[in-house]
């Protein structure tokens, strides 16, 4: 039984990676996001004296959770129950959506608003609640942005990493309805034009859709882990609260949160703490949403289990460090992965996941360098499993000669150039709104389903070689 | 074919690792060495909160110095009434606050904490009657919240070890909302409370 949904990649990596190495915008805001981020955890994670302590039990806490997967679950299961929620269970992600859409149907909604949540975005939610004319409002900055500009996420934390403030500026006023058509592009301004498009949404909201960080079997409690606040609006203000959950989110204890509270912020934002956590058990009476919904999605997760070096991929807490580190993900951005996870952890969990498909070609996205395990909160050894996945996969020529070309492409600057030379070239006639719709012959098979980003006008190097 | 749930469970038990080492748990349970009222001072600045400081006499007259801007003060069920000489909008399970009322402008909200963690700078509600439900330190722009030296813990296995019931709605607040999305510029005050103020009391 394999995973479906947003994890399966259109295109083989190389093919993806050389489209999105075109984009010098993209490279040097992924640039400067990475190294941020990567610094301002370095330093945090250095306050902590007993940071290695606390990654090795973090690693056993996860690893004792798979070995006692069953028992977890029903103890989850049967916790949460008893205390007013509702628990379902979805194989893959086609079954996923079909369970939260009858669930919104049944409350005759015509809206949701959601938390930024890995779990929807890899079942394709969105889109299916479209399919039937509800309306999902991510309700996340960046997600938001996101949405608004009609493309998919590039970072699991950060997902519009690849826009900078006036491209996020001209996408508000061109697409978010009662935007100034003065508005400024300084990130306070975008910031309150964000909070008074989504107010009145989160106050007439009657359904709330979110995933969850953490599950604690002994208790029954979602946790969620957030900064604007929007994640506490989506989860309070709501008559019906439907939450999407991977089964390996299983905490065993409520005291285990002592571990993970520690490392999650500290790995992602590189912040003490993030500014707002909400945790939630059931029902309460008179305090949040009065109906709770649990779906408990699988969609490749028991494929995964079964091997014994790639199941530690399922430790992950989402935290992006590895994205942070990483020299190809720096180069090449989060799309050309083709699946909502990207980055070293992606080139490990979402082959798995799916098991077969254009995702055979991750494993080889990456150049073994190690800095991902260095960075990883529950010390998963993603080179290890990268070689595992290397031996154990088919190598089809064609693999190999694809592996060869991105290291091509990635060897020189020279190269980008003619590259987006000619991608320029090709899309003269197609600009529209800074999206190409559709690429020319033979990238055409990848845009056929997905947008990617216009090249610019004029690369760096080309108006510096003007000067 | 079976149902989902059979089916998930039996592929999970005929899947998982047959046993895990055990967890080893050489990490801090407390930060030796600090101190929790300093380094909580710290971070709540280094957040952009505002910070105060008062004793059980002068509580009332600094947290009505906090409140001259406000046009109305909501408080939960059970924020001890001499904390705030003025008039106030007591939220009430019979009579509770409509979200509009605290969405209107100038709107502050006064509430205690269950535990705070001076490492994170993190204040934790637990819904329990000073604190009232999780609305109410979510939708009005300005937050104060009053801690009691007594109630701050070094690190978190230690606030979280403090916690009476975790099956209470539990919010975790560090600092006003911010959002990092723009060019990971932090920006303060997107959707909660744009401003928080802490007042940290002595008994
Ligand atoms: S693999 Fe590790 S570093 Fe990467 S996102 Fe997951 S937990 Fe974070």
């Amino acid at each position: 039984m394999n995973g479906t949904g947003n994890i399966v990649a259109l295109k083989p990596f190389p093919d993806a990676a050389r489209l999105e190495l075109d984009d010098a915008q993209l490279r040097a805001n992924l640039r400067r996001a990475t190294h941020t981020i990567r610094d301002k955890r370095l330093r945090v994670v250095g306050e902590v004296d007993d940071w290695e302590a606390l990654r090795r039990a973090g690693a056993a806490i996860k690893d004792d959770v798979l070995a006692r997967l069953p028992e977890l679950l029903e103890q989850f299961e049967a916790s949460v129950t008893r205390a007013g929620a509702v628990v379902h269970w979805a194989r893959d992600a086609d079954e996923a959506c079909e369970i939260v859409t009858r669930l919104v149907q049944e409350t005759a909604a015509r809206e949701v608003v959601k938390v930024k949540s890995m779990a929807t975005q890899e079942i394709g939610l969105n889109e299916a609640l479209e399919a039937v004319g509800i309306e999902a409002t991510e309700t996340d900055l960046a997600e938001l942005i996101v949405q608004l500009a009609d493309d998919t996420p590039s970072h699991i934390l950060v997902p519009a990493i690849h826009y900078n403030r006036s491209q996020i500026r001209d996408i508000f006023r061109s697409r978010m309805p009662g935007a100034a058509a003065d508005l400024t592009d300084d990130p306070p301004a975008l910031a309150e034009a964000a909070r008074k498009h989504l107010r009145a949404k989160f106050l007439s909201a009657t359904v709330g859709v979110s995933g969850a960080n953490f599950a604690i079997a002994d208790t029954g409690t979602l946790v969620v882990v957030e900064s604007e606040g929007n994640g506490r609006m989506c989860l309070t203000l709501p008559q019906t609260l439907i939450s999407v959950v991977g089964i390996e989110k299983i905490l065993p204890t409520f005291a285990e949160l002592e571990v993970f509270l520690q490392l999650l912020p500290r790995s992602s934002t590189g912040e003490r703490m993030n500014p707002y956590t909400s945790m939630w058990t059931g029902v309460t009476p008179g305090d949040g949403p009065q109906a709770t919904h649990v779906v408990l999605i699988d969609n490749g997760r028991t494929a995964t289990l079964g091997d014994e070096v790639g199941r530690q991929a399922l430790r992950c807490i989402r935290c992006s460090a590895c994205l942070n580190v990483c020299p190809v993900y720096e180069r090449v951005g989060g799309h050309a992965y083709g699946s909502v996870y990207p980055g070293p952890i992606g080139a490990i969990l979402s082959p798995q996941m799916t098991g077969e498909g254009a995702n055979k070609t991750l494993p080889y996205a990456s150049s073994l360098c190690g800095a991902c395990f260095d960075a990883c909160p529950v010390r998963i050894d993603i080179p290890q499993v990268l070689v595992h996945l290397r031996q154990k996969g088919p190598k089809p020529p064609a693999e190999r000669a694809a592996f060869r070309s991105l290291a091509w492409i990635m060897r020189d600057r020279r190269r980008y150039a003619a590259a987006l030379r000619a991608a320029r070239r090709g899309s003269a006639p197609l600009r529209g709104f800074g999206r190409l719709r559709r690429l020319p012959w033979p990238a055409s098979a990848w845009t056929d389903s997905r947008d990617v980003p216009l090249p610019p006008k004029q690369t760096f190097r080309e108006w510096w070689a003007k000067r | 074919m079976s149902d989902a749930r059979t089916e998930i469970l039996a592929r999970v038990r005929a899947r998982r690792p047959a046993s895990a080492p055990p967890v080893p748990r050489d990490y801090r349970r407390d930060v030796p060495g600090i101190d929790v009222v300093e380094v909580l001072v710290d971070r709540l600045a280094d957040y952009k909160a505002g910070v105060h400081r008062a004793s059980a006499v002068s509580l009332a007259d600094v947290l009505g110095g906090l409140l001259t801007a406000s046009s109305t003060v909501v408080v939960p069920p059970g924020l001890p009434a001499s904390w705030i000489p003025g008039p106030v909008l007591r939220d009430s399970p019979g009579a509770p606050v409509p979200v509009a009322a605290l969405d209107a402008p100038g709107v502050t909200v006064v509430t205690g904490v269950a535990v705070a963690i001076a490492v994170t700078g993190t204040l934790i509600l637990d819904a329990a009657p000073d604190q009232g439900r999780r609305v109410l330190s979510l939708v009005p722009d300005h937050h104060v919240c009053v801690v009691w030296m007594d109630q701050i813990c070094g690190g978190v296995p230690a606030a979280l070890g403090r916690l009476t019931d975790p099956a209470r709605p539990l919010t975790l607040i560090s600092g006003p909302s911010a959002t990092s999305d723009i060019e990971l510029n932090r920006v303060e005050g997107v959707h909660g409370p744009r401003r928080l103020d802490v007042v940290i009391a002595t008994r």
